[in-house]
């Protein structure tokens, strides 16, 4: 008989073992998984862990692991900050686009001329379109009570469809010859987020990322505004009576990670990216939410969650060109990861206790 | 002596770390009126939960009847004649009462002859329920009716009647009382947990007294004193507070016609509530709950802040303000629920300190948090109000009922504040850490804070307040001096007997 | 602009068509959540049942044991989810979140082979000379047999929520779970199969929408039908009936937009296409007033403590 217990206090130990364990889990079931496509199980799982990092063309793969992750550490920062409230923003893919579109059109608006001012006006444009594109299922919930999580995801939706008109229209090339997407920033000296070092991977958004991770840091652990976030994820009536004005939490929170998205959008389609296209979002702010909940909602965990998560984009490329992995195997992938997180953290409340049979 | 009803030969149940019963044996007979004494934490919930099937015990026997009896759920101990009336009642507040009858029965029949078999127990029973209203409307009193009422349709032969008695007005329990009377003479046995001893006295034939979850004793009621009855259940001799005296000083807090709209569809509504409360005085507001009592300590404490004119600190509109700019002038607030509420339980009680202290402990410099003077605040709560913890990093969810309350009182009360509101400041708590908490707040008024206890605890109020006004439907009657006013008074203030009028007709 | 070539006959038979899958993936969602329940996972599920409806349904050339297929696949992904929230007592949101993920990249992974195949066709019942009425029959009697059972479906649920003992237990542990369980009833055991009653209900949908709607297999191809139904539970107040208004409602505007696509009209395709993801969030703000009627114990973890 076994039966389980609550811990008179969560577990720290538990709480950190808890994503290790998840990755080990998900390594085995994920190579059951590639052994059933017809892979070598030990192969596909070294291709995607082991060769981005170490493999023989790891000089190329590895600025990847900064340009993959970083996008993928701003989000989930400005996410973290609201699932720890209770605050559900699941549209972080939609206020990537529109940063990258408001940024974007800054650029392109000022082509062709050349001013260091125009690629920190597009940054700022883009952190505006993110946190405007968010503050419209904050401000929602704060007059109306409307679900957040319904409504940031329809506007993801919304978002694909303007992304979609502003590549066939607005922001089409007219020098494109009639293909859809934008003028190339990457060719646009002003507006470009090139490489600050070369042959690293290490451009604008990576240091708005490590940034973000400070700033997250200190908020939550030293600051009032973090400290209102974190009780108001433990027990909101507590927080409540503590001073905490709900509303403008709402609007901070979902603010700020549509800020931070934004800012992520802005900094691939004038960097990575280059231009707005119609695929131009590959789910960065999906797979953020696994990062944010592998990192535990911890800024510095996210950055290691961040890294993992970035490690199996690149090496689930490789394995798709060596192997013939399809790529959703490794949606499958990340998407066991958050199972095994989520079922493991019970542990972290509860224990089991092996109990005796039961005798009447 | 007849065959017993129920008999408990040596029940044990363990949980990791506690003991909730330890060798419990006891017999009721037919018609008997047994009462189950004890402290809160004393193991009474644990043995009736095996009774109701709810818990299995670990070792010892039941027998109903001479036969062998284990429910293994509580459907089977209904099906045997087990009915129990719960402390924080099971009942569903969206659905209508006939429905939450059907929910409880055993082969319930169609909800329109139910609705019949429902008027017909109220009547003759004299507890007037009509089986088309929502519960959620319901006064405590009258949801306490449902689930009696759920109980007597099964006919059952054991009724179980968990603290009966806290959510009602003294002339609901003369009701109550007449209708458990009735039952027993019909040949019903009772078993009825209490900690009111004068309430045990009045009806109980027999009593069985807990602690720490062993039978310390045997007692017929009526044959003993609540004297002798109180030192069995806590073990020891008890300090009463004490009080000095003294001239009430300034009118510090008034409100002037405060009104609130209920925070949600089973809310109550405050309506015109008015009252100065002066510098070194205890206000004690009693009244069923439900009837105002978080509406008004939101509306105080700045959670549900009320328009201009309503709230005056000190001659200082407070009315707009919210919590932190009123702890900052000295209006400090604890609020009935110890754990999510007045703290957060998954939280370390330093940063349970600075959930409140923030303010007026200097813990907040600029929106910058100082972490290390939050725990010396934390701790010097744990040493003034004796919190037993093994340090400020433990989480409050793993504090007992009553180091938790005394923790989050202990934590207004070091914060000087000049006017402190507090509800049922004692609910839950062993009767030490009671005496320890009502102390402080004794001490508390002596050096010249006011006070407004809000409490379901009629001794309690009587024992600490210099005037007593009681809350029912959402307002307050005038405040009346405490001293010389009668228990009949008292349930009038409170609003007599809900719903009785029918009764009448 | 022709608005004349958009053929009324059609137009309104397509209403039917394009409200089944939302119809059978809300009905769904309203009976877990009126156990307590909040499954965001329906996408995750509908895609499911989209790709097992489909696979099956090819490779036995029988759509109606796709259906069947759809709604064991999308009860199987609900299995998982139900151990997440019942037996590890994860966050509901996330685990909810979890499932429409994985369901996503997992029916991506199963469909592969199937992109660009055409499924058999499910027939219509035929109602005889009733099919004959003119404008009624076309629209109303033109349909297959999965759309009817959708139809049949939310009555009895309706009836069943209302009037049966299992709809009086179902709403009593979704109003106020620990009650419920002080009355002795199997909390976790009751949203379990409520759980997986939602998972087939929106595999089906999933399906109706790869065999049936478009009939073939893309990636993605739900495209937020689940959250809709998730949002059409919430205008809907928890009631079946007006569920089954709102859907008519949402599958009206889906085919007007298509048809007007179809008909050239001025405004972009891409902003026709948006409408219905901007009309959900219109009608959540405009009932979001009506929150009276949610579940009590909706979204919260249930564990019994003694």
């Amino acid at each position: 008989m076994i039966a389980l217990e609550k811990r008179p206090e969560p577990s720290r130990a538990f709480s950190l073992a808890a994503p290790l364990l998840a990755v080990a889990a998900t390594m085995f079931f994920g190579g059951v998984l590639f052994a059933l496509l017809g892979k070598d199980p030990f192969e596909a799982i070294q291709t995607i862990f082991w060769e981005p990092l170490f493999g023989q063309h790891w000089r190329y793969y590895s600025p990847q692991l900064l340009i993959k992750g970083a996008p993928l550490v701003l989000i989930a920062i400005g996410l973290s900050l609201g699932f720890k409230a209770g605050i559900w923003n699941i549209g972080a893919e939609g206020q990537y686009i529109m940063g990258a579109l408001f940024g974007a059109g800054v650029g392109l608006a000022f082509y062709p001329t050349e001013s260091v001012f125009i690629f920190p006006l597009m940054v700022l444009a883009g952190a505006l379109g993110g946190w405007l594109w968010a503050m419209i299922p904050a401000v929602l919930k704060v007059k109306f009570g409307t679900n957040e999580i319904l409504v940031s995801l329809m506007l993801v939706y919304v978002a694909e469809q303007f992304l979609a008109s502003m590549a066939l229209g607005l922001m089409r090339n007219p020098q494109g010859m009639g293909f859809p997407g934008s003028r190339n920033l990457q060719q646009y000296a002003s507006a470009h987020n090139a490489e600050l070092l070369s042959g690293t991977g290490m451009h604008w958004g990576v240091v708005a990322a490590f940034i973000a991770v400070i700033f997250g840091y200190v908020l939550l652990a030293r600051h009032r505004l973090g400290f209102a976030i974190r009780v108001t994820g433990d027990a909101p009536r507590a927080a409540a009576f503590s001073g905490v004005n709900p509303a403008r939490l709402v609007l901070f929170c979902l603010g700020m990670s549509g800020l931070l998205a934004g800012l992520a959008g802005v900094f691939e389609v004038a960097g990575p990216a280059g231009q707005v296209t119609i695929d131009f979002n590959v789910g960065y702010g999906f797979t953020a939410i696994i990062v944010a909940f592998l990192g535990r909602l911890h800024p510095v965990g996210i950055l290691l969650a961040a890294a993992l998560m970035a490690l199996t984009y690149i090496g689930g490329d490789i394995a798709q060109s060596k192997l013939q992995l399809p790529a959703a195997a490794i949606q499958v992938f990340q998407g066991m990861l958050l199972f095994f997180l989520l079922a493991l953290d019970l542990f972290t409340n509860y224990r089991l206790r092996l109990g005796r049979k039961e005798v009447v | 002596m007849t065959q017993p009803l129920l008999s408990l030969t040596s029940l044990t149940k363990a949980y990791p770390g506690v003991i909730a019963n330890s060798d419990v044996s006891l017999k009721i007979a037919p018609g008997e009126v047994h009462a189950l004494l004890g402290e809160n934490g004393a193991g009474k919930s644990t043995l009736v939960k095996m009774i109701y099937g709810l818990v299995k015990p670990d070792s010892g026997q039941m027998q109903m009847n001479g036969q062998p009896f284990a429910p293994a759920e509580p459907s089977a101990a209904r099906t045997a004649g087990v009915g129990m009336v719960f402390q924080h009642f099971s009942l569903f507040d969206a659905m209508s009462v006939a429905e939450n009858i059907a929910l409880g029965m055993e082969n319930a029949p169609k909800l329109g002859a139910l609705s019949a078999q429902i008027s017909a127990v109220s009547e003759e029973y004299g507890l007037p329920l009509s089986p088309d209203r929502i519960v959620g409307d319901l006064s405590a009193g009258e949801r306490q009716r449902v689930e009696i009422i759920r109980c007597l349709l099964q006919n059952p032969k054991l009724l179980i009647m968990d603290e009966p008695t806290s959510v009602l007005t003294p002339q609901e329990v003369e009701i109550l009382f007449k209708t458990l009377r009735k039952l027993s003479a019909e040949g019903t046995a009772i078993l009825y947990i209490s900690h009111k001893l004068e309430e045990i006295r009045t009806l109980c034939d027999t009593a069985t007294v807990l602690r720490l979850g062993k039978v310390v004793g045997h007692c017929t009621p009526r044959e003993t004193t609540t004297r002798e009855m109180a030192e069995l259940m806590v073990g020891k001799l008890l300090q009463t507070p004490t009080r000095a005296g003294q001239q009430a000083g300034d009118v510090v807090l008034s409100l002037t016609g405060l009104r609130a709209p209920a925070p949600n569809a089973f809310g109550m509504a405050l309506k015109d509530i008015s009252l100065e409360l002066r510098a070194g005085e205890v206000l004690g507001i009693g009244g069923v709950a439900g009837n105002g009592q978080d509406e008004l300590l939101a509306a105080l404490s700045g959670e549900r802040p009320v328009p201009r004119g309503m709230v005056h600190f000190k001659g200082e509109d407070i009315g707009p303000l919210g919590p932190t700019a009123r702890r900052e002038r000295g209006l400090l607030t604890a609020p009935e629920e110890r754990m999510g509420h007045a703290a957060a339980p998954d939280m370390s009680l330093t940063e349970n300190a600075m959930l409140t202290g923030a303010v007026r402990e200097g813990l907040d410099k600029g929106g910058f948090l100082d972490w290390p003077a939050a725990t010396r605040f934390a701790q010097s709560i744990i040493d003034k109000f004796d919190v037993r913890t093994p340090g400020t990093h433990v989480a409050a969810r793993s504090l007992s009922g009553g180091n938790l309350q005394k923790f989050v009182i202990g934590r207004e009360v070091m914060q000087r504040p000049e006017v402190f509101v507090v509800n049922q400041p004692t609910w839950g708590v062993d009767a030490s850490a009671a005496a320890a908490i009502r102390q402080a707040l004794l001490d508390l008024a002596k050096n010249g804070a006011a006070l407004i206890v809000i409490s379901q605890d009629l001794d309690e109020l009587m024992e600490i307040s210099d005037r007593f006004a009681a809350l029912n439907e959402g307002r307050l009657s005038e405040p009346r001096p405490a001293q010389g006013i009668t228990v009949e008074e008292i349930g009038l203030l409170m609003g007599g007997a809900h719903g009785m009028e029918v009764a009448h007709v | 602009m022709d608005l004349s070539s958009i053929n009324p006959i059609f137009f309104f038979a397509g209403f039917f068509v394009a409200a089944t899958p939302l119809i059978f993936a809300a009905v769904g969602e309203l009976v877990v959540e009126k156990t307590g329940v909040l499954n965001l996972g329906v996408e995750g599920m509908m895609i499911m049942g989209a790709i097992c409806g489909f696979a099956v349904a090819v490779e036995s050339g029988s759509p109606l044991l796709g259906f069947l297929a759809a709604a064991v696949g999308g009860a199987a992904l609900s299995l998982l989810f139900a151990f997440l929230t019942q037996v590890m007592l994860a966050n509901q949101v996330a685990s909810g979140l979890a499932l429409t993920l994985f369901g996503l990249g997992f029916s991506a992974l199963l469909g592969q082979s199937y992109v660009g195949v055409k499924p058999p066709r499910l027939p219509d019942v035929n109602f005889g000379i009733l099919g004959d009425i003119p404008v009624f029959g076309p629209i109303v009697l033109s349909h297959d047999i999965i759309l009817y059972l959708g139809l049949v479906l939310v009555v009895a649920v309706w009836a069943l929520l209302k009037y049966s003992r299992v709809g009086l237990v179902l709403r009593a542990v979704g109003e106020n779970h620990d009650a419920a369980h002080a009355l002795g009833f199997k909390v976790k055991r009751i949203r379990t199969l409520a759980i997986m009653f939602g998972g087939a209900c929106a595999g089906v949908g999933g399906a109706y929408i790869s065999l049936i709607r478009v009939p073939q297999w893309t990636e993605g191809m739900t495209a937020g039908i689940g959250w809709i139904a998730l949002a059409l539970v919430v205008f809907a107040s928890w009631k079946p009936l007006r569920l089954l208004l709102g859907a008519y409602l949402f599958g009206g505007l889906v085919q007007l937009q298509l048809n007007l696509q179809a008909a050239g009209v001025a405004i972009p395709v891409e902003y026709l296409a948006m409408s219905p993801y901007v009309m959900t969030i219109v009608v959540l703000v405009l009932l979001s007033r009506d929150k009276g009627a949610a579940p009590g114990s909706l979204g919260r973890i249930f564990h019994a403590s003694s």
